[in-house]
């Protein structure tokens, strides 16, 4: 396989030392239409977007409410299969993986998760591990260990035994995480991940995941709209519009005012923050 | 963590095992004929260790003929009853659910009086029926509950609430054309009844098709489990969705069909006993499948003997029982839930 990398050139060191690493997540010309009946026409559309991942790399998609975002992090997960195109995995369709390898090799991590009966923080993250067992299946010593270890990973050792309806959604968060970081997957996928969280706990969670992807080799893919966030701390964005896929790069290539004013509608100030990366300021309408 | 491991789920289960042979002893003393522990001993070791001979007539005419095929009968109606009840619930995401409250129960009491009324010469049918008019029941009621494609907790319960009453109407109707026959079993055989004798072939499709369902349900009790978290979640986590709810839904139709075919409509049970076993032993299914099995053949057999003694001489259908501890027990779990 070949490294093209970004249809950008990398400014930013990171991407570039990631530039001749093994592509994971391969997205090709994936295009997507919902629709309400089978004839009907689509509802919503989202269009030929193509990207790469690599391993140890955090990917942001970018971009507004219905811009497509959720539906292309489906498409990864492999929940949906693209119209047209490809969304490949280490050279393999996700959607034609069965449930179960796939579930060794994605772990997504959702917007809101309900449980109907009370569950300790430890089972659930237990449950991390459900793919590599079997059916009639009770976890072994190395199962309990992984558990564990995933909730160690994200500093929340002392949760285990606290029942998942009665801790915070900052705590919430982290035990949802340690539970895909059980299923020991190659790819991680976070819908929103922010989205409840106060700002100190998101920037904890999005420096979390920077450590991690280094560390275990994870390819992390993440869904949201919080501009600075991403700016910080993604390796590469993909900007998406109204089903479009505009732009594909690191920070500094896709920040650019006029861009990002049209895509979210709103005025903006964008610096160069002394790391080299993109700094995002907000500006009251009427400036 | 409280991790469930094997050795934990057959200790549970041994204890449960003993609770229920306790019942059953007890069971098996009380009645309009009290016999003492010693000689219920002596006798049930000379049936079980092969002296039929020795027995007394009190005893075989009590026991062997009436107490005990009804006490087995009562095992396994409420173990069906609460396995089923437990499966729903996971299917439906929805603690509330049970085969009497969703009209399932209904559905197959109307399967069994079409096959009573079509066929009465071939009383082997009226299991077939029963599963026949669950299976239908519960995809109507499933299909009602749903609101833009998601299942909705209260929508379901009222669909299965009004389902429940429709059938029932078309029951009483029914009913009207059987006047000339033996209403008053028939309405005793509605409200939940243990005290029919059973023909020998009807009782063991009820053990054959008890055990094989339960077993179909449990081989699939870790993916319930991720089924409590919703479907997506569920197939993110590599469970064959699509496979395992066809399993279980036929599996619990299945076993509200026995139950129905041979007791009526014993009401709550599926209900009542999974969550008293939730609350006792936590809600993995990997123990919670076994331990409802149990419990729920316990809470019948204790029912059953309530309602032979309460009112002695008078018998009242085990079915009163059970909704009269039930239906309190319902309202208790929807106030806490909407609070």
């Amino acid at each position: 396989m070949s490294d093209t990398a970004s249809p950008v050139p990398a400014p930013d060191a990171v991407a570039r030392a990631h530039a001749h690493v093994h592509v994971r997540v391969n997205v090709e010309q994936a295009s997507y239409a919902y629709s309400a009946r089978a004839h009907a026409a689509p509802l919503f559309t989202l269009e030929a977007t193509t990207f790469q991942a690599h391993e140890r790399e955090l990917v942001a998609i970018l971009g507004p409410n219905a811009s497509g975002k959720s539906t292309l992090l489906r498409l990864i997960a492999g929940a949906i299969a693209p119209l047209s195109g490809r969304v490949e995995l280490d050279g393999f369709a996700t959607s034609k993986l069965d449930a179960r390898t796939r579930a060794q090799r994605i772990a997504l991590v959702h917007q809101e998760s309900s449980l109907v009966f009370p569950l300790l923080a430890g089972d659930y993250v237990l449950q991390g591990r459900h793919p590599h067992g079997r059916s009639l299946w009770f976890e072994s010593e190395d199962d309990f260990t992984i558990a564990k270890n995933a909730l160690a990973q994200v500093g929340a050792e002392h949760l285990a035994d606290r029942w998942m309806h009665k801790i915070s959604g900052g705590e919430k968060q982290r035990v949802v995480l340690a539970r895909a970081l059980a299923q020991q997957p190659l790819v991680l996928l976070l819908d929103e991940p922010t989205l409840h969280l106060d700002i100190g706990a998101q920037v904890e969670l999005l420096a979390q995941l920077r450590r991690l992807a280094a560390e275990h080799r994870y390819t992390i893919v993440v869904v949201t709209h919080e501009l600075g966030l991403a700016a910080e701390f993604a390796d590469q964005i993909v900007l998406l519009h109204r089903g479009k896929c505009l732009r594909v790069g690191p920070p500094s290539a896709v920040y650019q005012r006029e861009l990002l004013e049209q895509v979210f509608e709103t005025p903006l100030e964008i610096e160069t923050a002394p790391s080299g990366r993109p700094r995002v300021l907000i500006k009251g309408r009427k400036q | 963590m409280r991790p469930v491991t094997l050795a934990r789920v057959l200790r549970i289960c041994a204890l449960l095992s003993a609770v229920l042979f306790a019942v059953v002893l007890l069971a098996l003393r009380l009645g309009a004929v009290p016999f003492s522990l010693g000689d219920l001993g002596q006798n049930l070791w000379w049936l079980a260790s092969g002296h039929p001979e020795r027995l007394s007539t009190d005893f075989r005419l009590i026991m062997v003929d009436i107490r005990l095929p009804r006490i087995l009968l009562g095992i396994f109606v409420g173990a069906a009853l609460s396995v089923a009840g437990a499966s729903f619930q996971a299917l439906l995401r929805n603690p509330l659910a049970d085969p009497y409250v969703l009209g399932v129960s209904n559905g197959a009491a109307l399967g069994v009086l079409v096959a009573l009324l079509v066929a009465p010469a071939l009383p082997l049918m009226t299991p077939l029926a029963a599963f026949l008019g669950a299976t239908a029941t519960i995809s109507i009621v499933y299909m009602l509950g749903r609101r833009q494609g998601q299942l909705d907790s209260s929508t379901l319960l009222l669909a299965g609430i009004i389902s429940a009453s429709f059938l029932s109407a078309i029951i009483m109707f029914l009913m009207t054309t059987l006047a000339s026959r033996d209403l008053r079993g028939i309405a005793f055989w509605l409200m939940g009844d243990l005290s029919t004798a059973l023909p020998r072939g009807l009782l063991w499709i009820l053990v054959v098709g008890f055990l094989s369902a339960t077993g179909a349900i449990y081989t699939t009790a870790s993916d319930l489990n991720l089924l409590l978290a919703g479907e997506r979640e569920a197939m993110h986590l590599g469970v064959d969705v699509t496979r395992v709810k066809l399993v279980v839904y036929i599996s619990a139709s299945v076993l509200t069909g026995l139950a129905v075919a041979v007791s009526g409509a014993i009401g709550y049970v599926g209900l009542l006993v999974p969550h008293l076993m939730r609350m006792l032993f936590g809600s993995d299914y990997r123990l919670l499948i076994p331990t409802s099995a149990l419990g729920g053949a316990i809470a019948v057999v204790l029912a059953d003997t309530l309602a032979r003694t309460v009112v002695a001489p008078i018998e009242l259908p085990v079915g009163a029982m059970t909704a009269m501890a039930g239906a309190p027990f319902f309202i208790y779990l929807l106030r806490r839930r909407l609070a």
